[in-house]
């Protein structure tokens, strides 16, 4: 089944075609990797999916539903969540709140005026459950501009992971890594398969062509190929625009 | 109403429009290149107008006292870049504010420390104080003439500064990227120390020019400023071409507002609310603009970093 | 901080009495005009301070409270209570307009449209000019049933209304909403991909601040007695900023250490020097460059 699905989707920057009609399905429990050259477009179609940008012509549906003309926000209650290329975080507050925050965002209405939200442990104990399961139990109360570029890139995912979305969307979470830090994230992103449908933005091939099902080619605001990673390595096409003639991949 | 009062109203707000501009350009560049939020710009302009006048006493003549007056306010521009505006440069908008705001205050007060509270009198030229005939049975003031072609002269030699000198270059380099500016070598320190100092020899031929006609006193700085941060904001910060389009359109509808918004209000309502309405809406016809213009472009009409 | 809190609070309320002993009159009227002004600046920390939202038109709400007050009196209305909803439902749909508006601008185009916003108010009622135009208008003091509105009656109930609103938003800081807001000025891109309607957060925070600068307005205009255009200017959007600079941007007290530190410089270099705006300027000047976070910084640290 698909879960997301962009039809004909443009984004013009001035005179640049930043993204040029892509269509782009994305099945329910797949890890679909998103792969291109440098300003194919990567970026501006991601922050086409979440609403981050407006389209200029064509569609985003996400659950059969036409979701293009949806805010930001709400994308994210109906099931889409992201990670930043460039680590985004809630710098000056500890892993606990910038956690709790997320949880937030999904339990209950923001708009209360006055119970005191440290006297809501719910709040916390799934905060907790989350900072685990990425690794950062035992970093809970250190503030996160503090924390490591791998630690930092984690609690990134952590924060996607804490609206417990259907679609995952992760730019380039290794990027930055060290091979040790890579491989760490490459292990926790492959302990999230079995829960959620992951679209993923990466240039590591090597942990692009360990972790898809299937693979995107985006080259000029279009995606050239998809196909499961044996047909992209044997695509002509994508060998010409993408892979030129270094020998292959991975 | 008769064509001649159009063309009169019309040379008044391009009179004003012009003398805007001079206070929105440095304003602009100091606001795009520096992202520095300057409120004392308009104190300048006050300075510019209390020094020219003080020349005025004691030469007995408008057009030597100008340059000293110009250069004078250039001088204390450059200065108060060097001694407080230059470590503002990396706080944040809402320090730039303050800190400039306390300037106008401190401003404010040595001038009344050093002229008194009471208002100069500054006169135009004796020469320049009678009327000439523009067309055929239309007279209007030479004076204000003679500002609109300072203004156009003046407007000229800082769109030839901007764009055909290498230090116009390494201007609107610095507006529309400072890092890169930086990277290419662009020698950033002195060249904004210049800028504030340009900037203020701008303002001080405004604040000369337009003594005569409003008054020179404590103040007098404030309420252009608003407008001036009014046309950068419709021209789009960082933009001269912007500024001087913004500072057109505001000096004209303002004027033209005035002039004609009671008299057309008159014709359609019952005179008592003509009276009380016509000038209310002719004040804040510029801020209804400005709103407009952001509410369809939040970045300006010349947005100038992309 | 608790007992700190209850000695000063202890001190505010038996100060009326003493001061009527000691012939200290004078500055029970100080007091009422501190706390007043320090209810203004609190409205103004909670988007500036908390919210990140740098307004500078806030004398617009403060302003328009003080001339509803005024104008309702001219009018007929007699009743303080009536005349208190009326100020604080106009305030605050003027700052749901206004918020409405330029909350869709960022940084500089902010800070200078909110100024813009509220310079058209100001000549807006400055040009009415059966409302006394540039020359402000006389607002004697409304009738509140209960008790007559004498000097110690408007301060305590000055003091009350500080207490109330300095209460509702400490709960509301601490609260869902005030964490989300505080959020949103920490990283709004991040706020907006966890899901937050940035936009809905800031603009009733937009709303409520103008709701209370606008009360506070109110309260000024019992106080003086009077409806000046100078508390629509935009110098007293300065004013009110500068105290919660003084006092400290985004720190509870900062609106009330502002407000009581700046009306007192202001009161003693008064007395030395017609030049105290000099002293004022040079103060302000000095604390932005060498004590950003305000007098609430010098002994607290926040994390």
């Amino acid at each position: 089944m698909t879960l997301l699905e962009t039809h004909q989707l443009s984004k013009r920057f001035g005179g640049l075609l930043a993204v040029n009609g892509c269509n782009l399905a994305v099945k329910t429990g797949e890890i679909h990797a998103l792969i291109g050259p440098n300003g194919a477009g990567k970026t501006t179609l991601l922050n086409l999916i979440t609403g981050v940008l407006a389209p200029n012509k064509g569609q985003v549906r996400f659950e059969g539903q036409d979701i293009t003309h949806l805010p930001a926000h709400a994308r994210v209650h109906r099931g889409l969540a992201r990670t930043f290329q460039i680590t985004n975080l809630f710098r000056n507050y500890t892993v606990r709140v910038n956690l709790e925050l997320a949880v937030q965002a999904r339990r209950g209405s923001s708009f209360r005026f006055w119970q005191p939200v440290f006297k809501e442990k719910a709040l916390t104990e799934e905060a907790f459950r989350v900072a685990e399961r990425v690794g950062l139990g035992g970093r809970f109360e250190v503030v996160a501009g503090q924390l490591s570029h791998g630690e930092q890139r984690a609690l990134e995912v952590a924060l996607a992971l804490a609206s417990r979305p259907k679609l995952l969307l992760l730019d380039e979470p290794m990027a930055g890594m060290g091979p040790e830090e890579s491989a760490r994230m490459v292990e926790l992103i492959e302990s999230l398969r079995q829960e959620f449908t992951i679209l993923l933005v990466e240039h590591d091939m090597d942990a692009v062509f360990r972790l898809a099902q299937r693979i995107s080619v985006l080259v000029y605001g279009q995606v050239i190929a998809t196909g499961t990673p044996e047909e992209i390595r044997a695509n002509p096409e994508v060998h010409k625009a993408y892979l030129g003639d270094e020998g292959g991949v991975a | 109403m008769p064509p001649s009062l159009l063309l009169e109203q019309l040379l008044n707000g391009l009179q004003f429009g012009l003398m805007l501009f001079l206070l929105a350009a440095g304003l602009t560049l100091v606001f795009g290149i520096m992202d520095m939020i300057n409120l004392a710009h308009g104190s300048l302009y006050m300075v510019g107008a209390y020094l020219t006048a003080t020349f005025v006493g004691l030469l007995g003549n408008f057009w030597l006292a100008v340059p000293l007056a110009v250069l004078g306010t250039a001088l204390i521009g450059m200065l108060l870049e060097l001694t407080v505006l230059r470590q503002l440069y990396r706080r944040d908008h809402l320090s730039q504010v303050l800190a400039t705001f306390a300037l106008i205050l401190i401003i404010n007060e040595v001038v009344r420390i050093i002229w008194g509270s009471q208002p100069l009198l500054l006169s135009a030229p004796e020469e320049l104080s009678g009327p000439v005939e523009i067309l055929p049975g239309l007279n209007y003031s030479a004076y204000r003439l003679t500002i609109i072609g300072v203004g156009l002269l003046v407007a000229g030699l800082l769109f030839w500064l901007v764009n055909r000198t290498r230090v116009g270059m390494w201007l609107r380099a610095g507006a529309s990227n400072r890092e890169m500016a930086q990277a290419m070598g662009v020698p950033i320190r002195p060249l904004f120390t210049l800028l504030f100092g340009v900037g203020a020899g701008l303002c001080a031929i405004a604040g000369a020019f337009l003594g005569p006609i409003l008054a020179v006193q404590i103040g007098m700085g404030e309420s252009i400023l608003i407008l001036a941060f009014v046309v950068i904001v419709i021209g789009g910060i960082g933009s001269i071409k912007g500024a001087l389009v913004g500072a057109l359109l505001v000096g004209i509808v303002d004027t033209a507002g005035r002039a004609f918004l009671p008299l057309l209000l008159s014709q359609v309502a019952p005179p008592e609310v003509a009276a009380n309405l016509g000038p209310a809406l002719a004040s804040i016809l510029i801020y209804l603009l400005m709103a407009a213009v952001l509410f369809f472009k939040p970045q300006g009409l010349f947005p100038a970093r992309t | 901080m608790r007992w700190p809190l209850l000695l000063v609070l202890l001190f505010l309320l038996a100060f009326p009495p003493i001061a009527s002993a000691m012939g200290l009159e004078f500055y029970q009227g100080l007091l009422t005009k501190i706390m007043i002004l320090a209810l203004a600046a609190s409205s103004l920390n909670l988007i500036l301070g908390y919210g990140g939202m740098v307004s500078f038109g806030h004398a617009a709400y403060f302003g328009l409270g003080a001339y509803t007050a005024a104008i309702l009196m001219r009018e007929g209305v007699s009743s303080g209570w009536v005349i208190w909803a009326v100020a604080v439902g106009l305030s605050a749909l003027l700052a749901l307009l206004i918020g409405a508006i330029c909350l869709r601008t960022r940084g500089v185009y902010f800070i200078m449209i909110t100024l813009a916003f509220a310079q058209m108010i100001y000549y807006l009622v400055v040009s009415f000019k059966q409302y006394g135009g540039e020359d402000g208008l006389r607002a004697r003091r409304p009738e509140f049933g209960l008790f007559e509105l004498t000097d110690t009656a408007l301060y305590y109930l000055s003091l009350a209304v500080l207490a109330g609103a300095l209460y509702l938003l400490h709960r509301l800081i601490n609260a869902r909403f005030g964490r989300v807001l505080q959020a949103i000025r920490e990283n709004e891109s991040r706020a907006l991909a966890l899901g937050y309607p940035v936009y809905r957060f800031q603009l009733l925070a937009f709303v409520l601040a103008g709701a209370l600068a606008g009360l506070a307005g109110v309260l000024m205009a019992h106080y003086t007695q009077y409806a000046s255009p100078n508390l629509l200017a935009w110098q007293q959007s300065g004013h009110l900023m500068m105290m919660v600079i003084l006092g400290g941007v985004g720190q509870f007290w900062g609106g009330v250490l502002g407000a009581a530190a700046l009306s007192i410089v202001e009161e003693v270099l008064q007395d030395l020097t017609i030049h105290w705006q000099l002293g004022v300027g040079l103060i302000l000047l000095a604390v932005v460059l060498f004590a950003p976070r305000g007098l609430a910084g010098l002994w607290r640290r926040e994390p």
